[in-house]
């Protein structure tokens, strides 16, 4: 497949960018980045996605593609012939999209109550928070990465929620690495990779960041 | 081949896309109809993290959710398959797929509130079919082109639920005059081989869901 011409419109602090930025480091495809202000949506951004009008989306020859698990996914299947992301095996490739849409459904979600909100609601949310990363790393078990012996899919959907663990610990008062000593080993192993060292930002960016956020939307 | 199960309820749309998804590939299945209100030790065996249905048994190894399943038997069983074979245009049809999961439950609020509640869910429906008319159809007969797909079978729900729901709480949301294409589609839908003999009865479904609707009212 040839690369021709690769964009994604992307936004730095998002973990859902983090995620195609990764996938595309991956495969070793050439693209130009271009950051959104979010604030003030490009033209292109509004016309390549308008149903949601949200970042990230890849653009390849000029087609979108939005929604970050469908880019991974599209990214996998047409540069297939390189560093392939989900398993070959039908099962497994359900078990991986599984432990995706479960990290969609749970970890973004509660991950922005803690540091959204607090008292009661900001505790079930750090409570509900520990034991979805806590089933997270029984599923990983000894394996070095969620995809076995290489990174794969789960991998790249989980990692850039790291570069946010250090925010949640401060606004949400706690330890991840506390609580899940091994997740954490597995997120610093990831973080090694070059794909992933890339693509994720630095974490007390990631802070600064959400201080200003919680400022502008008038978050104590 | 080994031994197949569907684990589903007879009134759940999300059961349905399983069972089509089945009968539309020639699969030979036993199903077993789970009580939600009693769920069976092996359904919460099944489906320890969400404990809910469809679930699908393929060799005693489980698969859940139905987006996921639905994926994984096209993978397995090829014929009549029902995504394309082009990357950007799965990508296409895995966008559509993700739009219904996101938004379609404001179907199900419409059902179980009233009041301001339910009026905002009214609105998140409307805008949903909308957006559903004008940009996922195209002029094709079904969404999947001249023949069902993954996308048609995921939004079987507008087919057929829909219009339970609507005379449930005594409101027309999917007017065939606002909503032509989407209204031609629900009735190709339904008049589709193996979909037509596979739907529930609509008179059941009414007393089901009414009932439904005063329980949860009440608990509400």
């Amino acid at each position: 497949m040839a690369n021709a011409e690769v964009v994604l419109l992307d936004f730095w602090p998002s973990p859902f960018g983090m995620r195609v930025r990764i996938a595309l480091a991956e495969k070793g495809i050439k693209y130009e980045y271009k950051e959104e202000d979010l604030q003030n949506k490009s033209a292109l951004l509004l016309q390549m996605n308008p149903v949601h009008k949200k970042i990230p989306v890849l653009i390849h020859n000029g087609k979108p593609v939005a929604e970050s698990l469908i880019a991974v996914q599209y990214i996998d299947e047409a540069w297939k012939d390189k560093a392939p992301l989900l398993p070959s095996d039908p099962y497994l490739r359900a078990q991986a999209k599984f432990w995706a849409d479960f990290v969609d459904k749970k970890i973004y979600a509660l991950g922005r109550k803690i540091w959204a909100t607090k008292g009661e609601e900001q505790e079930a949310a750090k409570k509900e928070f520990i034991e979805s990363l806590k089933l997270m790393e029984g599923k990983l078990g000894e394996k070095p990465y969620f995809g076995g012996e290489s990174f794969g899919y789960v991998d790249v959907v989980l990692v850039p929620f790291y570069s946010w663990f250090y925010a949640y610990e401060v606004f949400g008062n706690f330890s991840i690495e506390a609580e899940c000593p091994k997740l954490i080993q597995w997120a610093k192993r990831c973080s090694e990779k070059e794909s992933v060292l890339k693509s994720l930002p630095d974490h007390k960016k990631v802070h600064g960041f959400v201080l200003e956020l919680k400022k502008r939307l008038g978050i104590e | 081949m080994a031994e197949i199960e569907l684990h589903g309820t007879w009134p759940s749309p999300y059961s349905y896309r399983v069972l089509w998804a089945l009968k539309l590939k020639g699969i030979p299945y036993e199903y077993v109809e789970e009580d939600l209100f009693n769920k069976s030790p092996l359904l919460l065996q099944y489906n320890p993290v969400y404990k809910k249905i469809p679930v699908l048994v393929h060799g005693g190894k489980p698969i859940c959710e139905s987006v996921i399943i639905l994926q994984y038997l096209d993978e397995t069983w090829p014929q009549n398959p029902l995504l394309p074979s082009d990357p950007y245009e799965r990508a296409v049809a895995r966008f559509w797929i993700k739009f219904i999961e996101d938004k379609g439950p404001s179907v199900w609020v419409v059902h179980r509130t009233s009041g301001e509640e339910q009026e905002k869910a009214v609105k998140d429906t409307l805008e949903m079919l909308k957006t559903i008319e004008e940009q996922a159809l195209g002029g094709k007969k079904y969404f999947g082109g001249d023949k069902i797909g993954m996308v048609d079978i995921a939004y079987g729900v507008i087919a057929h639920w829909l219009e339970v729901v609507e005379e449930v709480v005594g409101i027309k949301m999917l007017e065939p005059y606002k909503f032509p294409r989407l209204h031609a589609w629900t009735k190709n839908f339904k008049e589709a081989p193996i979909i037509v003999d596979n739907l529930p009865d609509r008179d059941e479904m009414l007393v089901y869901f009414k009932q439904a609707r005063e329980k949860l009212l009440a608990s509400a």
